[in-house]
């Protein structure tokens, strides 16, 4: 453009170089662009594949999902039969009901702890509160691939194999650290003033943390729900080591290990499972899902 | 608290005189008792559920296989003289870092992307290519181990539509470890991309615009600034990424299981399989005990980033 | 409403910090106090013991008769303004002034009677319901003002409750806080490092300096009749001239002897009180506004001087001149119409009625 309405229409004379560098500025931009268009729409593809593949997968009938003829990446007769079947399955029912159980009593259980152990942390300054609050963090390093072992052995000592109470009791080494931490972050990342002020309005501890503290680091609360919520839902490695039992058995390792049975698998019924399985987590995301992100970036940047 | 009650012991005078300092005393106790027992189920769990069982763990991996004698490191020397655990530490630490580096790159590389759009459209690409990390890696595994099925693999069928022969994607020992390294970077990579993202909006615009006036092209400003400016997040995710991918469990176990041939075992599912299949608890504690230097050594540096950060954002 | 007493108070923050080495302070009843000085002089530390945010190392506060070392802030009976103002974000402007009362259980009624009273006086009655986001600088500044008067104490504490807000409308809220003041009476106590702040609102200002008292007085005496050399620099805008000098005897009067030779005469009425110091170093010190132009200054006692400054601002109603003498900076004050240039030497008359002299041994004002 100023290239253009340069006067002399020969803007490479009158400045050398300068008509072709802003000309080319732009392309670069233009180009640039370009490739992150192309870069997002490759990944999204790559992304969405996998859940996508499944998706029509569940809804096809074994018949087609037994052609190998077709185009797998196509449905021909979608159906919904696959979902009734599974739905319909009272061990898949009960799997559902565990897992809503198991992650409700682990949630409360884990926003319970870490926002009392936050507060104190964050506020109420006292004899090896800066040690604890490393540990913390140590803890929340420490993987469940590390402690299942040996927990089993403890569970098992309690004759809590088998049982979802036994993960009720172990599930909180996987949410209590971390949330704990991001609470403590955004705890600390309210004004001293704040808490004084309610001190001199004559607020005791109790009154302090849920009049003031818990409504205004309402959105870091919401995180650290959302956290417990998901990482609950999705643990795999205590109720595959815990749980032999059918009956007892959380989603994730119930549709691994159950819904796989014989030389047939049912494809269409087992992703339908997966995804009803995966759907709540996926759920909460679209719906929260810039507390579900500040939930995750909290961890390096908060505390 | 400690130092207030000393505060108060200093100023105390005799008692009769000022019988007030015991009661300031007790106001101090009393605060540091409560925020001891609000710490307190923390503490427990900390205690109980990580601390003691991680010490358990080393006592239970100097056990023989029932558990009644003591045999020392014993365990430990059996798992090194072994063939197949030998391979299992090969291939954890190949798995972790090659998943990581590629974590990383990936994640990097979309971040960028995506930071260079027009905002409007960032929410709706984020939110898409997030998903992966949302969908728990146990059930999206299962997706893609039907990807991969021999006999119907819809990723053969796309490599088959372009010219090239199909791909034995988990029955050969190679494809095998590609394919999980695949998945995990497929469900790991979005983290990355979301923490690098995080990290780039937190740089300032002056500073490329400042740069750019003094002559920076655009591969120096993200040479000099952006990744100088995010050295700190970049090397805390990738550790925090090591510890996880090198203790993975739910895509091996899903899978391969560990096969062909025990090929595929990393450490957590080698210790499953070892402690909890075949019952030999001291020797699966043994397994997962040799994570455990190594991730000692991660987390003293992840900690000192933190540190680090905490200073800098203060 | 009452008296506060402070006596021998320290305050020693773990490391060995003494931030407050021992004050003693007595506020009447109904009394504005403001405490002023530089930053770091611990009047932060004074007032958060007061308020009892901040344990007593040693010493004793009196609040309206009784000691109150061990007593938490709660029950206390004082309301504190911070400079950041302190509102609750959740919570709408009427439930930030009400939350103090219904904590203490007053009855509905009552607590609408006392925050719709608080309005009215800090004029907030519209915002009642607005959260404290959608305020401006000074309105939440009011409704943290409102949010101490609900409660009726016995003391007012504020803590810099003006440093956030813009230059015209800090002289605004000053006027209001003065005005408030004079409406509920209410012992008030007041932290700043602005000394216009403490001269223009303060009954009595105490100027605190290292953590201990320098001076306590109303405006004037501090201004008039400073103490220390420290007080003397503190208050009052540009700081006073502080010149090395000699005290010299010539046969019954004593005369100031400037750098550069030049010589003052101090006044007779002036000379008993200073004739100990003869002989010594000491400094002269006097304020801009009486270093001034010769042609609109005819009293007596005034010595005249012939200085060349470096500088020159004009401020509208009056003008400064910036003046190096042997490595001091000298500030006049000189009539708007004076004819003054940078670098041409400029007749001075010095007003010796007003002059100071600080012996450099003590720091004490003679
Ligand atoms: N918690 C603390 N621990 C240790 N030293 C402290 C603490 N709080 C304040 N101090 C020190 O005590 C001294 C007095 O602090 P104080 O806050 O009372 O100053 P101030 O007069 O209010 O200053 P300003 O005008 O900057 O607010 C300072 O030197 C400060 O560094
Ligand atoms: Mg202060």
């Amino acid at each position: 453009m100023s290239a253009a309405a340069h006067p002399s229409g020969r803007p490479s004379d009158a400045v050398p170089g300068l008509g072709r560098r802003i000309g080319s500025l732009r392309s670069e931009r233009r180009w640039a662009l370009w490739t992150a268009y192309i870069s997002l729409i490759i990944a999204a593809i790559v992304m969405l594949a996998p859940p996508l593949y499944m998706l029509l997968t569940s809804m096809k009938t074994s018949a087609e999902v037994a052609d190998l003829s077709g185009n797998p990446w196509m449905v021909h007769a979608p159906t919904w039969e696959n979902y009734a079947a599974i739905i319909g399955n009272p061990m898949f029912r009960g799997f559902f009901y565990n897992s809503i159980i198991l992650t409700v009593c682990v949630v409360a259980i884990t926003m319970v702890i870490s926002v009392f152990a936050a507060f104190a942390l964050a506020r109420m300054k006292f004899f090896g509160s800066q040690v604890l609050a490393t540990g913390v963090f140590l803890t929340y390093l420490v993987p469940d691939t590390l402690l299942f072992i040996p927990l089993y052995q403890i569970v098992g000592g309690l004759g809590l194999l088998n049982s979802i109470w036994g993960l009720v009791l172990v599930y909180p080494t996987l949410t209590v650290p971390f949330c704990t931490w991001i609470m403590i972050g955004y705890f600390a990342s309210i004004p001293k003033e704040l808490d004084e002020a309610a001190l001199i309005d004559g607020a005791n501890w109790m009154q302090m943390l849920t009049k003031i503290f818990i409504p205004v680091a309402l959105p870091g609360i919401i995180a650290a729900t959302i956290f417990a919520f998901t990482v609950s839902w999705a643990a795999f490695v205590y109720p595959t080591a815990f749980i032999t039992r059918p009956d007892e058995m959380p989603l994730t390792i119930g549709v691994v290990s159950q819904l796989i049975r014989g030389d047939t698998f049912a494809w269409g019924q087992l992703m339908a499972g997966a995804l009803i399985a995966a759907l709540p987590p996926v759920i909460v995301y679209a719906f929260l899902m810039d507390y579900y992100i500040a939930g995750l970036t909290a961890g390096a940047t908060k505390g | 608290m400690a130092s207030d009650s000393n505060a108060a012991v200093l100023a105390a005078r005799p008692a009769a005189a000022r019988p007030a300092s015991s009661a300031m005393k007790r106001f101090a106790r009393r605060r540091s008792t409560i925020a001891f027992l609000m710490t307190l189920p923390l503490i427990s769990v900390i205690g109980g559920l990580v601390v003691w069982p991680a010490g358990y763990a080393i006592y239970l991996s100097m056990l023989n296989r029932r558990q009644t004698a003591f045999i020392g490191l014993e365990n430990f020397d059996i798992l090194l003289d072994s063939e197949t655990f030998r391979s299992v530490i090969w291939q954890s630490c190949f798995f972790a870092i090659t998943a990581v580096l590629l974590k990383a790159l990936v994640g990097f590389w979309l971040a960028h992307m995506l930071h260079h759009i027009p905002t409007k459209g960032q929410r709706m690409w984020r939110g898409m290519l997030l998903v992966p990390w949302v969908i728990p890696p146990a059930l999206s595994t299962l997706g893609w181990w039907w990807m991969f099925d021999p006999s119907y693999s819809s990723i053969n069928y796309l490599i088959n539509a372009i010219g090239f022969p199909s791909v034995p994607w988990l029955g050969e020992p190679w494809w095998a470890r590609i394919s999980v390294i695949i998945v995990n970077v497929w469900y790991g990579a979005p983290f990355f991309m979301i923490m690098y993202l995080a990290a780039l909006k937190s740089v300032p615009d002056q500073l490329y615009e400042a740069a750019a006036i003094d002559g920076a092209t655009g591969w120096q400003g993200l040479r000099h600034i952006t990744l100088p400016m995010m050295q700190n997040i970049i090397s805390i995710t990738v550790l925090f990424s090591l510890i996880v991918t090198f203790a993975n469990y739910d895509i091996v176990r899903v899978l391969t299981n560990g096969g062909p041939r025990d090929l595929t075992q990393v450490f957590a599912s080698y210790a499953f399989q070892v402690g909890v299949l075949s019952g030999n608890i001291p020797r699966g504690a043994a397994v997962s005990l040799f994570m455990f230097p190594l991730l000692a050594v991660i987390a003293y540096f992840v900690l000192r980033g933190v540190n680090k950060r905490t200073k800098e954002m203060a | 409403m009452a008296q506060v007493s402070l006596r021998k108070i320290v305050k020693e923050y773990e490391g060995g910090v003494q931030a407050v080495k021992g004050i003693d302070l007595d506020i009447a009843d109904h009394e504005f106090v403001v405490l002023v000085g530089p930053s770091g002089c611990g009047k932060s530390t004074t007032l958060r013991m007061i308020a009892g945010l901040e344990e007593i190392s040693s010493g004793e506060i009196d609040i309206g008769g009784a000691v109150v070392n061990d007593v938490p802030p709660r029950d206390r009976d004082i309301a504190m303004v911070f400079q950041n103002y302190a509102l609750y974000p959740h919570m709408s402007v009427y439930d930030n002034m009400a939350f103090g009362l219904m904590l203490r259980k007053f009855d509905k009624a009552e607590i609408r009677r006392r925050v719709e009273n608080a309005a009215k006086i800090l004029d907030i009655g519209m915002l009642l319901d607005r959260k404290p986001k959608a305020l401006s600088g000074g309105q939440r500044q009011r409704v943290a003002m409102g949010r101490a008067i609900v409660r009726d104490p016995k003391v007012f504490l504020f803590d810099e409750p003006l440093s956030n807000l813009d230059a015209k409308l800090r002289v605004q809220m000053r006027t209001e806080i003065k005005k408030v003041h004079q409406t509920v009476r209410t012992t008030t106590i007041y932290v700043t490092h602005d000394q216009v702040e403490a001269m223009t609102l303060a009954d009595r200002v105490v100027v605190m300096n290292h953590g201990v008292i320098e001076q306590v007085g109303p405006p004037q005496e501090l201004y008039h009749h400073p103490r220390t050399r420290f007080v003397a620099g503190f208050i009052g805008s540009p700081a006073m001239n502080f010149i090395p000098a000699r005290l010299e005897a010539r046969g019954d009067n004593l005369v100031l002897l400037l750098p550069l030779g030049t010589e003052l005469a101090v006044p007779e009425h002036r000379a008993e009180r200073y004739r100990t110091h003869v002989g010594k170093q000491v400094t002269f010190g006097i304020r801009p506004e009486h270093l001034t132009d010769t042609q609109h200054i005819s009293k007596q006692h005034v010595a005249l001087l012939t200085l060349t400054p470096e500088v020159i601002e004009p401020m509208g109603m009056e003008t400064l001149a910036h003046i190096k003498l042997e490595g001091t900076e000298i500030c006049a004050r000189l009539d708007p119409m004076v004819e003054a240039a940078p670098g041409v030497p400029l007749a001075l008359a010095a007003d010796m009625n007003n002059m100071h002299l600080i012996d450099d041994a003590t720091g004490l004002v003679i």
